[in-house]
């Protein structure tokens, strides 16, 4: 068989032309995620190969206080987070969405949290947590409504808060400028039609804009959901999970167990532990996303 | 059932004013159609009707009531979306009851109007599918069905029928009209197509550019058209213009051919003479036209050709072997002199 016959072969041809990326996707991703999960069944330390010692990781975590808090944190913050990132992103895509003066330049100063680097909105956001220098502070102090100064980041139900809410912050351009695009898909007819059939506003978003958003909502939502699930930025910049563990994800108290306190092993075996609540996101979303029965193609056109 | 009626309405849109005062009485449970080129203002008439677009001076009033502050669900009107605005998501069933839901019917009630109103438009099977499920033509008949069951004072149309093909638009027409003398609503019905116009309508409403150029029976505009915008508009083909000069009782269209007419204007001032295709008839004593294309469509016989330098259709009952480069003689049976500067109707 000649050069050019193997070329022109369609299997081949295909074959070679996926090999890059699936090179790619093997290197970056397949080893370390594979090598990570390895490394959970082991008792590697930094300096030191780990021999296989099964589940000894996971039982050790699953009766570490610390651990089992940073799970309790970590559902909390996810929890917390999305709810307000998904009412606050589609309160500020509806507001968008409507003709409003100056539209380009206010769509744009909503993206902006979304483009700034994580690292320096926290660096922000510790700023105006901090316990002597807290702008908020001292505008409710000299609005007198508070005494003493709040201690942000130094109360664990309080720095529970502050990260969410720096956290939310984050998120919020993401579901809005989302949603914002969702919404506009949908026909201005329909809602013509809406007010002919006698809906009031809140009947026509609740009857046409929410139904007809529910695929980009389950899209934008999952998305949400994982990054704030595997969030590790903001919390190491602001508290460095503490105060007291109160803040500490499971991201940042695998990277401080394997990383900072060498423990390869157990910090890779609370990394792998996320992977179970990961999936279990995607699983719901992937039922929530199935296309519906009104968005199908019917066999009798 | 009501009367509709606008009196001196008008619509600017920012500093552009697009509907420059149009006044219109619709009868109790009349048929109107409106009818014009693309942007002629006619759809913005019909959503100001609807109550859509707001309305920047006159009034418009529904039976009795003048409706201009009043919601599009205060005014008691159902409306026919050209991309027909079915809920995506609702079946069949729910896209109808949708509206008596809102409303508080009772669900046997909307049950039975919803059954009611799938069983004049051969609906029932159809009941339980999505709009995404169904044939444009079903579309449409949902979208009817919405406006019906829900028994309005008017049904408003805005070119329902321009999204389906050629065969189903012609079935359509048929249907609504059927429809509508079975309903006897007041009906409004806006199309672009003067032959949806000609054939549903009990008046029509000649739209352009902003202003109604004439109201009358299908028949009445296509016999007595006011102006030359009418008589061109209504007609299909449409009517074949020639530039000439009065002589007498004949208009001297060019190079010596004159054409007779029956007037009593004054010899010498220039006009426009209009005759339809099917008044041209080929006659041994007409005026000499030159033939360029020859389209036989089994029923009647389309002649293209030149007259006095100008291009004429003439279309004739009887078949003829005619070719291209041929010349023939065609006669006028009946005439329209037109201002050739104004427009309007002379004779």
């Amino acid at each position: 068989m000649s050069v050019s016959r193997f070329f022109d072969n369609r299997n081949t041809l295909g074959a070679l032309f996926l090999l890059p990326a699936a090179a790619l996707l093997l290197v970056f991703l397949t080893y370390p995620l594979g090598l990570g999960t390895w490394l959970g069944f082991t008792n590697a330390k930094i300096g030191r190969a780990g021999e296989w010692i099964g589940l000894e990781n996971f039982q050790f975590l699953f009766g570490d206080a610390v651990a089992r808090l940073s799970l309790f944190n970590t559902l909390f913050y996810t929890l917390v987070a999305s709810v307000f990132k998904f009412v606050l992103g589609l309160w500020l895509a509806l507001l968008l969405n409507k003709s409003l003066p100056f539209k380009a330049v206010l769509r744009a100063v909503v993206l902006l949290p979304f483009i700034v680097p994580t690292a320096l909105s926290a660096l922000a956001f510790w700023w105006l947590y901090d316990a002597q220098f807290s702008v908020l502070s001292w505008t409710l102090a000299k609005m007198g409504l508070i005494d003493s100064y709040i201690n942000f980041l130094g109360d664990p139900w309080l720095a529970r808060l502050s990260t969410i809410a720096a956290n939310i912050w984050r998120g919020v351009p993401f579901v809005a400028i989302t949603l914002l695009a969702g919404l506009q898909t949908i026909s201005p007819s329909l809602y013509e039609a809406a007010a002919l059939d006698g809906a009031t506003e809140w009947q026509k978003f609740w009857h046409v804009t929410l139904p007809m958003l529910t695929p980009i909502i389950a899209v934008v939502m999952t998305f949400s959901v994982l990054f704030t699930f595997t969030d590790f930025q903001l919390i190491y910049v602001l508290t460095r999970g503490g105060p007291l563990n109160a803040t500490h994800l499971m991201a940042t108290l695998s990277f401080q167990r394997a990383i900072l306190g060498g423990a390869l092993g157990e910090g890779a075996a609370l990394a792998t532990a996320m992977v179970p609540f990961l999936l279990a996101a995607i699983t719901f979303s992937y039922f929530g996303l199935q296309r519906r029965a009104w968005q199908q193609g019917g066999a009798d056109k | 059932m009501s009367a509709v009626s606008l009196r001196g309405v008008r619509k600017s849109f920012g500093s552009t004013e697009v509907v420059h005062g149009v006044d219109i009485s619709i009868a109790d449970g009349e048929f109107c159609v409106l009818v014009g080129p693309s942007g002629c203002g006619k759809s913005t008439l019909l959503r100001m009707i609807a109550g859509l677009e707001e309305i920047s001076a006159g009034e418009i009033a529904i039976g009795a009531r003048v409706v201009n502050a009043l919601r599009p669900k205060e005014r008691d009107i159902a409306m026919v979306f050209q991309n027909y605005a079915l809920y995506p998501h609702m079946t069949v069933y729910d896209n109808m009851a949708f509206s008596l839901k809102l409303a508080g019917v009772p669900k046997d009630e909307a049950g039975q109007r919803v059954a009611d109103a799938s069983q004049i438009l051969g609906l029932n099977d159809y009941l339980q599918r999505y709009p995404r499920q169904l044939s444009g033509g079903q579309r449409q008949r949902v979208a009817m069905g919405r406006a019906i069951v829900r028994k309005p004072q008017v049904f408003l149309f805005d070119e329902p029928l321009s999204n389906l093909d050629a065969k189903l638009r012609v079935a359509m027409r048929t249907e609504i009209k059927a429809l509508h003398q079975r309903l006897t609503t007041t009906s409004v019905y806006v199309t672009h197509d003067q032959i949806e116009a000609m054939t549903m309508a009990d008046r029509i409403v000649v739209m352009n550019a902003g202003r109604v150029e004439q109201i009358g029976s299908p028949l009445g505009l296509y016999d007595d058209p006011a102006n030359l915008f009418v008589a061109g508009f209504i007609g299909s083909p449409a009517m074949n213009f020639l530039k000439g000069r009065l002589n007498g009782s004949a208009v001297a269209v060019g190079s010596g051919i004159s054409l007779p007419v029956r007037t009593g204007l004054e010899s010498g001032r220039e006009v426009l003479l209009g005759v339809r295709p099917e008044h041209l008839a080929v006659a041994a004593d007409g005026v000499p036209a030159e033939v360029v294309v020859v389209e036989p469509t089994g029923a009647d016989t389309q002649i293209f050709c030149k007259l006095a330098g100008t291009d004429v259709t003439a279309v004739v009952r009887e078949r003829h072997d005619f070719r291209p480069g041929e010349s023939i003689r065609l006669k006028p049976q009946l005439t329209y002199l037109f201002d050739p500067s104004s427009g309007a109707r002379l004779a």
